[in-house]
């Protein structure tokens, strides 16, 4: 079963400078109880991926093609009543900033029972999940943790909050929008451990974006490589991490300073920039900073299958 | 030695008339920076890294403690007696975007530091000179700094802090924010200009695989205080501080086959208003005895200095872990 199947998804903003093209073509699917990463540098559209998917564009933003099926039904023709009526229940999301996706004003244990309104359990029940809840990612003494405010706690434990309240409803898909980049390295591997092991137990599905390569192989089953609003590869994390098949990908791979095993004054990069997404080139959008260019890039380049499962956008791609 | 640092204390005051305390943002540290050496220090948020950095610069009063720069020390310095030293000494901010000036072009921006100085030089030919050494075309001058990617920004940092030709460059955080595909390009660029101009760096970062590959040394900062010290190759091979160990351990590798031979740390970083009795790590160590919640082990070794009563073997596990509240 599929919980979300995006299939050529395209996503344009109306700007003075004439249409930004900010997806195009985005295809893939998130598999029932699984993880799925997605993986980019800035300005590579996860963001305005997880926008279009919430129905969260800003105004000039617009869905101008394909579909986004979430349990049978297109989320790109709900009605804004629909859709507030799927985010949360249905499809929650824990943002990269704790701090943002809580009301400073609001004790922790009323914001926790504030959002099961739409559960019709009794105060005492809402506050006895909310406790549960909390005791599940290690907040301790949740009791007396109901009681406090926001900025009483730390950093790790404002998100651990945060990914609390977002599975408490035990929605269907959780968006993870680069939820542990603000966190420091020993408490962003525990806080993968613990999305890790609420997943397995409620069973709900991931998509997590980061642009963090080590979180992305660690946690996740799946994973999209996304670049200028293309999906340039996607496959299980094995496929994509250990025979990437896109040149950007494998370039991407390359310049994480992880990846260097023994230690190197220089560093790998990629050079050249991003194009400018409101004329988009003819051919491959990945071409000019190539460094497997050939004559056919000029052309767009097929969804070459390498592997089942497995497919990257590639002129150059060898089975 | 270009920069010596001892007994370093910075101490912020807290609470209010009558019950007012101070906490140790830095608590005693001593570091040396020989001439065209990279030194990094590493720690998680909170740890003293950046306080540590701006009073090295003296944009911090320090509370104890020398710091002696070129020869001379500098701790005594105030308001414009510091001056000269800037030109010195130059600082790289965290945030590439922010600390460049929005109402100024970048050939004002690179060329600012010999208005400020006095410097008398031919500025346009200079601000074309420190563009092209940070790898900047020409018309990147008359751009303003919201026309500029995070990494472009970066490359105008540190033009502006070459520009005068310092002995030592602090960086702080130089990659945060940057994507990995732009992170190599600005770590490259400082160790090329290290080596061109002879430049001695302190570079400031939590991460750790960057420090791998341009710190010569390095030291491992924990609630303010250095918890161990040493070549950065020896540290990366054989951590021996606990602390450093899971620090090493936790950075997620981009290899889903990897083992993932983990250390993880139980419990929060303690707040600095409550430092944990004997050693200030105990509260979180896998490996921590009675001995470590009472006594505070002092700093062993002369090249590699380890602030630990049971220093790690290499390639030592954690003792299976007893799970307590975090």
């Amino acid at each position: 079963m599929t919980v979300l199947s995006i299939q050529n998804l395209n996503v344009t903003f109306s700007t003075e400078g004439g249409d930004l093209h900010a997806l195009k073509d985005v295809s893939f699917e998130v598999p029932e109880r699984r993880i799925v990463g997605i993986v980019g540098e800035s300005g590579c559209g996860k963001s305005t991926l997880i926008n279009a998917i919430l129905g969260l564009l800003a105004d000039n933003g617009r869905v101008s093609g394909g579909e986004m099926m979430f349990q049978g039904r297109d989320l790109s023709r709900l009605s804004p009543r629909e859709m507030t009526a799927l985010r949360g229940p249905q499809i929650a999301t824990v943002f990269q900033d704790p701090m943002g996706a809580l009301n400073p004003v609001i004790s922790v244990g009323r914001q926790m029972t504030n959002i099961q309104y739409r559960s019709g359990l009794s105060k005492a029940e809402k506050a006895e999940r909310a406790v549960a809840m909390l005791r599940r990612v290690r907040i301790p003494d949740p009791e007396a943790a109901l009681a406090r405010f926001p900025h009483q706690f730390s950093g790790g434990m404002k998100q651990r909050i945060a990914i609390a309240m977002a599975l408490m409803m035990e929605p269907a898909l959780l968006i993870a929008d680069e939820p542990t980049t603000a966190l420091d390295a020993t408490l962003e591997v525990a806080t993968i451990e613990l999305l890790q092991e609420l997943q397995a137990q409620i069973g709900c599905s991931v998509l997590f974006i980061s642009h963090h390569l080590g979180v992305i192989a660690e946690l996740c089953e799946d994973v999209v490589v996304m670049y200028a609003g293309e999906v340039v590869e996607r496959g299980t994390t094995r496929q994509v991490f250990n025979s990437s098949r896109h040149p950007y990908t494998e370039r991407l791979l390359d310049c994480d300073p992880a990846r260097q095993s023994s230690r190197t004054r220089h560093l790998p990069t990629i050079p050249g920039e991003i194009p400018d997404l409101r004329a988009r080139p003819p051919g491959c959008i990945f071409a000019p900073r190539c460094h497997r260019r050939a004559p056919v890039c000029d052309t767009p380049p097929p969804e070459e299958t390498v592997q089942s499962g497995h497919v990257a956008r590639c002129h150059m791609v060898t089975p | 030695m270009i920069l010596s640092v001892r007994d370093l204390q910075v101490s912020f005051p807290v609470g209010r008339l009558m019950s007012r305390s101070a906490i140790l943002g830095v608590a005693g540290v001593s570091f040396d920076i020989a001439a065209g050496e990279t030194f990094a220090l590493v720690g998680e948020s909170g740890s003293g890294k950046t306080t540590l950095a701006r009073a090295v610069n003296l944009l911090q009063p320090i509370s104890a403690g020398e710091i002696t720069f070129d020869g001379k020390r500098i701790d005594g310095l105030r308001g414009a007696d510091t001056k000269p030293l800037r030109r010195e000494m130059a600082m790289m901010f965290q945030d590439p975007v922010g600390s460049l000036s929005p109402r100024m072009q970048v050939r004002d921006i690179v060329t600012e530091p010999f208005r400020v100085h006095g410097v008398e030089a031919d500025l346009r030919a200079e601000a074309d000179r420190l563009l092209s050494l940070v790898g900047l075309s020409g018309d990147f001058a008359n751009r303003f700094p919201h026309q500029l990617s995070g990494g472009q920004a970066r490359r105008v940092g540190v033009a502006r802090a070459i520009a005068l030709n310092p002995k030592l460059i602090i960086a702080d955080e130089p990659t945060a924010g940057l994507d990995v595909s732009v992170q190599g390009e600005v770590l490259n660029l400082l160790n090329e200009l290290r080596e061109r101009l002879g430049l001695a760096m302190l570079i400031i970062t939590h991460n750790l695989h960057v420090v791998h590959h341009v710190a010569d040394r390095m030291a491992v900062m924990y609630l303010g205080r250095f918890v161990e010290t040493g070549e950065t190759e020896a540290i990366f091979q054989a951590p021996a501080h606990p602390y450093t160990a899971a620090l090493l351990s936790a950075n997620p590798e981009p290899d889903p086959d990897k083992a993932k031979d983990r250390i993880s740390l139980p419990a929060e970083v303690p707040s600095l208003l409550a430092r944990p009795t004997g050693c200030e790590f105990h509260t979180r160590c896998p490996w921590a005895q009675a001995r470590c919640r009472t006594e505070a082990p002092a700093a062993q070794g002369t090249d590699r200095r380890i602030a630990c009563h049971f220093p790690l073997s290499p390639g030592a596990r954690p003792p299976a872990f007893k799970e307590t509240a975090p």
